[in-house]
């Protein structure tokens, strides 16, 4: 059994591992949580994980190229704001053109953020600092202190989040989750088959080495952050769709939660690891805590009695992304023992750091 | 991050401005002038005050932080933890606790927010940039919590005279603080081995550890220096405004991490200085002041001040690589 472990690929096993503590999370909560299995909870926390799974998976293309983007949160403000107000003034707009509307701005804000970043070299840290800043800053000037209504928005949006594409006894299959995870499975088989996608895991390995062999790391850096553009883009949309009534402070945080998603999905901080199954799982696994938490009766009882509230969440997160790093980090050292025991061949090496050259 | 160092050799004097740091005191120049030209009130000794007291926090954040960068490190929780302190301040002085001893307390709180950081980065290995974003939710709970979303008045007369009032002349404690602070890391950035360490960890940690430099102990020092700092600065915040809000400070490791970088501060680490960081801080406090005395609102201040940021390395690299455009492409890193 342990044997059977061993010869599998350390990021199967981190997939399993996280599978494993999602199901133990669902059967705990499930014995504390009164009707935990009704399709309310399951769509609850299916359609606010639909919201964050496409900057998690953007946010894991640029986390696996050695770059972190912390602008997603104010680019899903910029389209959710734009697209809404847009909306207004044009009632005929058809789903697809915006959908694509949606993409084709997020992709905008992604590729300034990537030009900078590959080929004006400035550090993603500082680029995605500054336009995080500047996004927001735009959306304010821009809304003058306006909201958006659900009101105000084409029927078809509003009901958006309501539309079921079919349901499996109870539990509904909305459309909104569907667009999420078609983008995943996408992302997904391109980054496990295909040789482009491969790319990202050479240039976050090791640059150098990427460079050597004749990959333009500039233009593969610059797509990740284009694409994480436009990721933010579709959430954008869910976003508006979601909740109708949108603020200029649509999505402020967003990018804390889709780094926490990526690390506890098992991506590798310092790039070159990392599966779109384990975003989707880490994704999944946050947004189950988070919900189960508020309706845990003991937890509410023990905290209202404490006049505490909120905080248990916010903490709890913060400790499962420690939790999950660490483990990732303990792993990550045992494996790199373990194969220089076994003295197996280069080639047939995964992809782990271990420490700069 | 590519620092225009004048390598040639040419008078001493046009060295120093192809240094980050001249380019620094030209743009402060620059600021300067054209805020004497837009605003005739700039230069009264009270507005200048004014222009310390309004982020007095933030520079004194930024000072422990420049350590913390040079070591090739990151703190984004300071925000927090300056917010957890005022929240904690806030609580128990209106639970009925001495205000003294609140204070003491808040400044061990700094202390231990500072250690959990310290204990996941250094002992456990885990990068700062993944800890201290699991910190800054986690830190900023606690606060939120202690106050839901009441804000917490009522601090004793001299606490807010301290905030507020002139401590040595017209100059407030925390301005006080600030100098004594830039002088302390001043030297003991510049002129002691613990300096001397942190660079060197800074430009290569595993060459750092063989030379037998304790990285460990000495990234875990930086990081609770950095935690007892913003405790600190919170605990001004909360006197400044007389007031606190579980939200308090939100936001503020931006303006934080700008002014340490755009001080020349490389993000990789192992580059920077205390002096460029003191150019960068009166840069930023100027253009905030200047753009203030013009009616520019904060949001576009925030704009300004990120665009600065980025262009801050972006020129030097288009500079660098236009000088070198063509020899640079032949002798590629091989």
């Amino acid at each position: 059994m342990i044997n059977y472990f061993r010869s599998l690929h350390p990021q199967s096993l981190r997939v399993i591992a996280l599978a494993v503590v999602l199901a133990l999370v669902v059967i705990f909560f499930s014995s504390q949580i009164d009707n935990y299995f009704s399709p309310r909870m399951l769509n609850r926390i299916a359609t606010s994980a639909a919201v964050i799974l496409p900057i998690a998976i953007g946010q894991a293309l640029v986390v696996m190229t050695r770059n972190v983007d912390l602008s997603v949160g104010s680019m899903v403000g910029i389209v959710a704001y734009l697209i809404g107000d847009f909306l207004t003034q044009h009632h005929g707009l058809d789903p697809f053109s915006t959908l694509v509307l949606s993409l084709a701005l997020g992709a905008f804000c992604g590729a300034l953020n990537g030009a900078l970043i590959a080929y004006g070299r400035v550090p993603s840290i500082i680029t995605t600092l500054g336009t995080l800043a500047l996004f927001r800053t735009f959306l304010v000037e821009y809304s003058h202190a306006r909201t958006i209504t659900a009101d105000a928005l084409p029927s078809w949006v509003v009901d958006l989040p309501q539309a079921v594409l079919f349901s499996i006894g109870g539990f509904e299959v909305r459309g909104m989750v569907v667009a999420s995870l078609v983008s995943a499975v996408i992302f997904g088989f391109a980054l496990s088959r295909l040789r482009v996608a491969r790319k990202l895991y050479a240039v976050g390995s090791n640059p150098d080495a990427a460079v050597m062999s004749g990959i333009n790391s500039a233009r593969v850096v610059f797509t990740a952050f284009v694409l994480s553009g436009m990721l933010a883009g579709l959430s954008g949309l869910i976003f508006l769709a979601k909740f109708g009534n949108i603020t200029v402070v649509a999505g402020l945080g967003f990018e804390l939660k889709s780094i926490a998603a990526v690390v506890v999905g098992g991506v590798n901080i310092f790039g070159g690891s990392g599966t779109i199954v384990g975003v989707v799982l880490g994704t999944v696994l946050v947004d189950t805590l988070d919900n189960s938490l508020t309706r845990w009766a003991v937890v509410s009882e023990f905290w209202r009695r404490l006049q505490i509230s909120e905080f248990w969440r916010d903490a709890l997160l913060g400790m499962l992304i420690m939790t999950a790093v660490a483990a990732d980090t303990f792993m990550a050292r045992s494996f790199t023992r373990l194969r220089a025991k076994k003295a197996l061949s280069p080639e047939t090496l995964p992809t782990t750091k271990q420490g700069k050259a | 991050m590519a620092n225009p160092v004048a390598e040639s050799a040419g008078s001493k004097f046009t060295g120093f401005f192809k240094t980050w740091e001249g380019l620094l005191v030209i743009i402060l120049a620059i600021t300067l002038v054209l805020n004497v030209m837009l605003a005739p009130q700039f230069l009264t000794l009270q507005n200048q005050i004014n222009l310390f007291q309004l982020s007095n926090e933030k520079i004194i954040v930024a000072l422990a932080m420049t350590l913390i960068i040079i070591s090739a490190e990151i703190d984004l929780s300071v925000a927090s933890v300056m917010g957890l302190s005022a929240c904690v301040f806030g609580y128990l002085v209106n639970a009925g606790m001495p205000a003294g001893y609140v204070i003491v307390l808040c400044l061990l709180v700094g202390v231990a927010a500072g250690a959990v950081n310290a204990f996941w980065i250094a002992y456990v290995g885990i990068p700062s940039l993944v800890v201290t974003l699991a910190s800054l939710i986690g830190f900023r709970g606690f606060a939120r919590v202690l106050l839901e979303d009441k804000g917490m008045g009522n601090f004793p007369d001299w606490f807010v005279a301290l905030g507020r009032e002139g401590f040595i002349g017209p100059f407030p404690l925390a301005f006080v603080v600030f100098f004594v602070l830039l002088l302390v890391l001043w030297v003991v950035l510049h002129r002691t081995g613990f300096g001397r360490r942190v660079y060197v960890i800074g430009n290569n940690a595993e060459v750092a550890r063989y030379s037998g430099v304790q990285v460990a102990r000495i990234r875990a020092i930086l990081f609770v220096i950095s935690g007892v700092v913003a405790a600190l600065a919170g605990l001004f915040y909360a006197a400044r405004l007389a007031s606190v809000r579980g939200d308090a400070a939100t936001g503020f490791e931006l303006d934080i991490i700008t002014m340490v970088l755009l001080g020349g501060v490389s993000i990789f680490g192992g580059k920077g200085s205390m002096f460029g960081v003191l150019l960068s801080i009166l840069i930023v406090l100027n253009l905030r002041n200047g753009m203030a005395l013009g009616n520019i609102t904060g949001h576009i201040q925030t704009a300004v001040i990120g665009i600065l940021l980025i262009s801050s390395v972006l020129i030097p690299n288009i500079f660098q690589s236009l000088k070198s455009s063509r020899p640079a492409l032949k002798k590629n890193p091989v």
